[in-house]
């Protein structure tokens, strides 16, 4: 599986992506296949404010819900709205079409301590 | 409880087929492989191939055979007929469901098909029942395989691969074919609400007949493809059918869990009193079906609610496929569970409403060599 090494991960299989004075923010390929098909996705509304660590929402599949969490304190500025109606574009493309929050972060500081792409893919070959 | 995760004899197949594995019940199965709706859909439009070896497979014969079964299944066997096959619980002295199973009668002896997660449990219990009996149990379950074969399209591809006139057996009939020295043994039902057959074969003798049902890898079956749980259970929710664990547990009774039609309280069983005292005072709750707003899915011990008031908990809930709506099965006391009564369910974060309606939420098309049942009914137990 390929991980783009344009961005940082979570253990919790987030990814965050620093563009300009923003973030944007989604879920591994990897947790999109283990959660199966996704059959909705509840995003915090433009203009929230978010803390280190802070619940931001859930990603729903056939099989599981599963909690989104935010490795950065900012501003909500944007979310993918195309996710409502098609929230399988997680499943077919988790790391573009399937984005989910755009944040306009306080500071990317928190994000230096994730993982990288090769980091997250050596985390995934050991096992979770 | 841990012990190695048993293999079926299917378990070099699902890995080629890119089948993603889980431990389920203490095997290894597949969760899905081309993904869990796309396996749903095919199943309800075409012809779908479910591995179901985890499942308990039990032969009971001796002399008493029938007397023990009478005495532990809710259902009445009295008239039970050779070639056919019926869906029973076997409930604890309380009246608690230790599991649900199909029962079917042989020219010699007996089957119990019962849910991979109970086999030991009911292996005990029969052999608890039948110490002073003339009744000889034999576990099969690791020496055979099962497969479910679901979905429109089965009888016509699977008459094209066999030359037995199989469309003959009928709802809830089964027949043993004798295909080159090896012993099939073919019974008309299922777990989806699809027409289709469950399949018992010598463990070792299932890997010659897959390539014909399913193809390789690189060559599928035009039209027969591989499901897994995922599927088995979104399909068996919408077809209303209930899934031990969730719908069935020790702490609920069959006239509680809607199976009143195989329950006989005439005759004499295991648990039948308790049953018989709570039919008097009436039910205090049932289970229901329930369509609920917007595409967020209620799951098992989720608290349903009238107004403020909690009246029952969630024990299955999926986004249907072929509804494209949330749905989900829960326990709710009996002055709210009628359909059209509005409840609704704490997911957590959030309330969304609901509407009681009547199960199941799908039904298939006409009624395939069945006279009547096409609700309840057409169920093999659980996963």
């Amino acid at each position: 599986m390929a991980v783009p090494n344009d961005r940082k991960y979570t253990e919790t299989h987030e990814w965050f992506m620093i563009d300009g004075d923003t973030v944007t923010m989604g879920i591994t390929q990897y947790a999109a296949e283990e959660l199966t098909d996704i059959t909705y996705v509840e995003l915090p509304d433009p203009g929230t404010s978010l803390g280190v660590g802070d619940a931001i929402g859930e990603v729903e599949s056939v099989k599981a819900t599963s909690e989104l969490f935010s490795s950065v304190a900012g501003e909500v500025i944007e979310i993918n709205t195309a996710l409502a109606d098609q929230p399988e574009l997680v499943n077919s493309d988790a790391f573009e079409e399937g984005w989910m929050v755009r944040i306009r972060p306080e500071s990317t500081a928190p994000l230096a301590a994730l993982m990288t792409g090769k980091d997250y893919d050596v985390f995934l070959e050991n096992g979770i | 409880m841990t012990e190695t995760l048993h293999k079926t004899p299917l378990y070099n197949t699902h890995v080629a087929f890119d089948g993603r594995m889980v431990d389920f019940a203490g095997w290894s199965l597949p969760v899905c492989f081309a993904g869990i709706i796309e396996e749903h859909v095919h199943t309800r439009t075409a012809c779908s191939l479910f591995d179901i070896s985890h499942m308990g497979r039990l032969r009971l014969s001796g002399r008493d055979t029938a007397d023990l079964l009478e005495w532990l299944c809710t259902r009445n066997l009295t008239q039970a007929e050779v070639g056919r096959s019926y869906y029973t619980h076997m409930c604890n002295e309380d009246g608690g469901i230790l599991d649900d199973m199909i029962v079917s009668r042989f020219e010699d002896d007996w089957g119990v098909v019962c849910n991979g997660s109970n086999r030991e449990k009911i292996v005990a219990w029969i052999q608890q029942h039948g110490t002073d009996m003339d009744v000889t149990l034999r576990d099969e379950t690791l020496t055979t395989s099962m497969i479910a074969v679901q979905g429109p399209k089965t009888i016509d591809v699977i008459e094209d691969l066999v030359a037995e006139d199989i469309a003959s057996i009928k709802r809830y009939r089964h027949h043993t074919f004798n295909v080159m020295g090896l012993s099939l043994t073919v019974y008309r039902c299922g777990y989806t609400g699809e027409d289709g057959f469950e399949v018992v074969t010598p463990a070792m003798a299932v890997s010659m007949f897959l390539p014909m049902l399913i193809g390789k890898k690189e060559r599928p079956h035009p039209i027969i493809r591989p499901a897994g749980l995922g599927a088995r259970d979104t399909l068996r929710i919408e077809a209303g059918m209930p899934l031990y664990g969730h719908e069935l547990s020790e702490s609920v009774d069959p006239l509680t869990a809607g199976a009143s039609w195989c329950v006989d309280l005439a005759k004499d069983f295991v648990g039948v009193e308790a049953m018989r005292r709570l039919k008097q005072v009436g039910l205090p709750r049932r289970l229901v079906g329930l369509q609920l707003d917007g595409r967020r899915i209620a799951r098992q011990d989720h608290k349903v609610l009238c107004g403020d008031e909690e009246v029952g908990e969630i024990t299955s809930g999926t986004l249907s496929p072929t509804l494209n709506k949330s749905i989900a099965m829960a326990y709710v006391r009996s002055d709210v569970a009628d359909t059209g009564q509005e409840l609704q369910v704490d997911l957590g974060r959030v309330r969304i409403r609901g509407v009681v309606v009547a199960l199941p939420f799908y039904k298939r098309d006409g009624n395939a060599g069945e006279s009547g049942r096409a609700k309840c009914g057409s169920t093999t137990p659980a996963l």
